[in-house]
């Protein structure tokens, strides 16, 4: 899949204080960040940071207090001028541009969420929500015909006049999303929008944003330092710690293989169940057999006995899942009456099947209920594979093999080893 | 030689200083004159109205005015007080007095709220700013009244000016205050949605300094006020007037209704002006 970059940062760095030319000089020699504090009094924030965002994804940087994140979002509207480096929107540098450029930038691609809100408490909620369009010297009526837009878009229409003091934090930080979506940006930084409420509301946010997103595909760059919220709204996340970025991927990529110890840390006690989706885990070790006229359940029945197995998928030419047959449906159905018969009479009744993108959690019911590993479905409608209850517990066992390497460093090998020979696993 | 010895002045700073102003009076009178062109204008102008207005109009006017910013009670007092002053045969003089405050006011609003906000917005510009400010909060006005009657020549002028320099600091500095008080959060989210300096400081700045602006208005007028009988010593009319002649003559009585009628109308332009800046 050919994916649009958008937004590009390359090799940036910030450094505050007094020397940061020598301290850039330091770094270039190898020191780190405490050893160049120490000689130059001056603080690196951000170090050797290059990632790509892509056009209509949520990208979220995270990281603890004092990782550089919010040196990061602010490099990228150039709130904080950056030391070294660049950040390209559209394949366009903004680090070199002037004040009128950057100005226009601002303007036509860029609008921005804060953390404490930043609503102006002398203006109302409909003159907040229309405030970068007045910015830009759109007329009066027009601004505020948009602002009531966005407004509505958050549910807040009805406040257009009060004052931000009269609002609830939520709904204060929704006059704030409304601010900036009004403006229609291109890319919507998102600095620990969501931390400051309180944790109901900022799940409630969360599903806003997600929901605002289903609709108008944004490019979002979103800061925070919640795990949870990282994974919950996240495409794609990259983790900064002592103003590096030392990892970028999607959940489930990082969960998986963490880069450094750092990472690992931050994703112990993270409930896999949450993150893993069934594609991710689905094993395609399972029997499978392919009906071309569906005439041939002895074949069938053969085949799972030369294998061992109980249960088989039945699919079809195209690899469509048609259903689940066990040797005993199969004896069945050839036991009861002599002729041909049709492999579909054999199918077990209440065959459920789940979809690759269901999470773990979702599955884990269908996984127990039944004695057969449950099918899992591509959006297509084919056959991904299957998920037995050892290959879920086995997932949830290796998460936390992994969660517990500081106490255990030599983790058996073969315990993260995923089957692969077709017949060796048992339902 | 004794360095040691202060028997003899080394440094006759005083008359050097001396000889500034004399050569600047002789040198450089035409600047001092143009100075002193739109401040006796504006004086003039404020002069002739509230002197030519009936007394009725005017405290009607006032009395509006507090009913208007403040409430009740103050309406009652303002409608009171004004009465009081115009039977202690004090009209007039409390007419040029106001004139005089309102005048220098104008003028401390005009240098002093864009001084302000250039001192809020710039580090630099405050540290210049600021020993500039102490001096004239500290130096006590009788040691400037001598070179300003000098250069401004005796007159309801030079009173102002006078006052200028004793009431231009708390605008000044209420106002950087107001300006510095501004979240910088709400600065940074002005410029992220693309706001020029210039905009950040009408949409955002301004607007939110103004009540600490207008508390600076209000003591500078109220510091006006209490210039009324010192700028009175170099010429300049108006309540001071009685105060300085009871205290030349010793007629007590005239001192005290001077007095009365300088602390009265402060009381009423204070609360007006208060119910002003709350709005």
């Amino acid at each position: 899949m050919q994916k649009e970059v958008k937004l590009e940062v390359k090799n940036l760095y910030k450094i505050f204080g007094p020397h940061p030319k020598k301290a850039m000089k330091l770094l270039d020699e190898g020191h780190d960040k405490d050893a160049i504090f120490e000689k130059t009094e001056t603080t690196v924030g951000v170090q050797e940071a290059s990632f790509e965002i892509y056009k209509g994804e949520i990208f979220v940087i995270m990281g603890l207090s004092g990782s550089g994140k919010s040196t990061m979002v602010r490099m990228l509207n150039r709130l904080i001028e950056p030391t070294a480096g660049e950040v390209l929107i559209d394949g366009e540098d903004i680090v070199s541009m002037n004040d009128d450029e950057l100005v226009k930038l601002r303007r036509a691609k860029l609008s921005m969420v804060f953390q404490s809100f930043a609503l102006m408490p002398h203006l109302t909620v409909l003159q907040n929500a229309a405030f970068g369009l007045e910015m830009d010297g759109v007329d009066k009526a027009a601004r505020e015909k948009r602002a009531l837009e966005a407004l509505a878009q958050v549910g807040l229409d009805a406040w257009a006049n009060s004052s931000p003091s009269e609002l609830s934090g939520g709904m204060q930080q929704r006059v704030g999303l409304a601010r900036g979506l009004a403006v229609d940006p291109d890319i919507l930084l998102m600095d620990e929008a969501f931390s400051a409420l309180d944790p109901l509301i900022r799940t409630e946010m969360q599903d806003e944003l997600l929901k605002l997103q289903a609709k108008a595909k944004r490019t979002i760059v979103f800061i925070s330092h919640d795990l949870d919220e990282a994974m919950r709204i996240g495409d794609r996340i990259a983790i900064m710690e002592g103003g590096r970025v030392v990892q970028v991927g999607t959940p489930e990529e990082i969960l998986q293989n963490p880069a450094d110890e750092y990472v690992r840390a931050f994703f112990r006690g993270v409930d896999p169940t949450n993150i893993l989706t069934a594609g991710d885990i689905a094993s395609d070790a399972q029997v499978t057999i392919r009906i071309t006229d569906g005439k041939n359940p002895r074949a069938a029945l053969q085949r799972l006995i030369k294998y061992d197995r109980e249960y088989g998928y039945v699919l079809d030419s195209d690899d469509k899942f048609q259903g689940i047959v066990s040797t005993e449906s199969l004896r069945e159905l050839i036991d009861s009456s002599p002729g041909e018969h049709l492999i579909k009479d054999a199918f077990i009744k209440d065959a459920e099947t789940c979809q690759a993108s269901d999470s773990m959690q979702e599955i884990l019911p269908n996984v127990a209920g039944h004695p057969w590993a449950l099918p899992i479905l591509d959006d297509q409608g084919n056959y991904a594979g299957a998920i037995s209850k050892n290959l879920f517990l086995r997932t949830l066992h290796r998460s936390q093999a992994d969660a517990e390497q500081d106490q255990e460093p030599e983790t058996a090998p073969q315990e993260t080893v995923e089957p692969t020979t077709d017949g060796v696993q048992s339902s | 030689m004794n360095f040691l010895s202060f028997e003899k002045k080394l440094i006759p700073l005083d008359e050097w200083v001396q000889e500034f102003v004399n050569w600047l009076v002789l040198n450089h009178r035409d600047i001092f004159q143009a100075i002193k062109a739109p401040i006796e204008l504006c004086l003039e102008g404020f002069e002739w109205l509230f002197t030519s207005l009936h007394p009725v109009v005017i405290i009607v006017l006032f009395a509006y005015a507090a009913w208007r910013f403040v409430g009740k009670k103050t309406t009652v007092f303002t409608i009171v007080t004004l009465l009081l002053i115009g039977y202690l045969g004090l009209w007039e003089e409390t007419m040029i007095t106001l004139a005089m405050v309102i005048s220098s006011v104008f003028f401390c609003a005009i240098a002093g709220i864009p001084l302000g906000i250039m001192s809020g917005r710039s580090d630099r510009f405050e540290l210049f700013l600021r020993p500039a400010l102490d001096a004239m909060q500290t130096i006590p006005p009788f040691v400037y009244l001598v070179p300003v009657v000098m250069l401004f020549s005796i007159g309801t002028v030079s009173g102002i000016l006078a006052t200028i320099v004793f009431a231009l600091p708390p605008i000044v500095r209420l106002t950087s205050l107001g300006i510095r008080q501004v979240h910088p959060e709400l600065i940074e989210a002005a410029l992220a949605f693309g706001a020029t300096p210039w905009q950040v400081l009408r949409k955002v700045q301004f607007p939110l300094a103004l009540p600490s602006i207008m508390a600076g208005l209000n003591q500078t007028l109220m510091m006006a006020l209490s210039m009324v009988v010192i700028a009175a010593l170099i010429g300049a009319g108006g309540l001071g007037n009685p105060v300085v002649q009871g205290l030349n003559t010793l007629e007590i009585g005239l001192a005290t209704i001077g007095g009365l009628a300088i602390v009265l109308l402060a009381m009423v332009l204070d609360r007006i002006t208060q119910g002003f800046a709350k709005r």
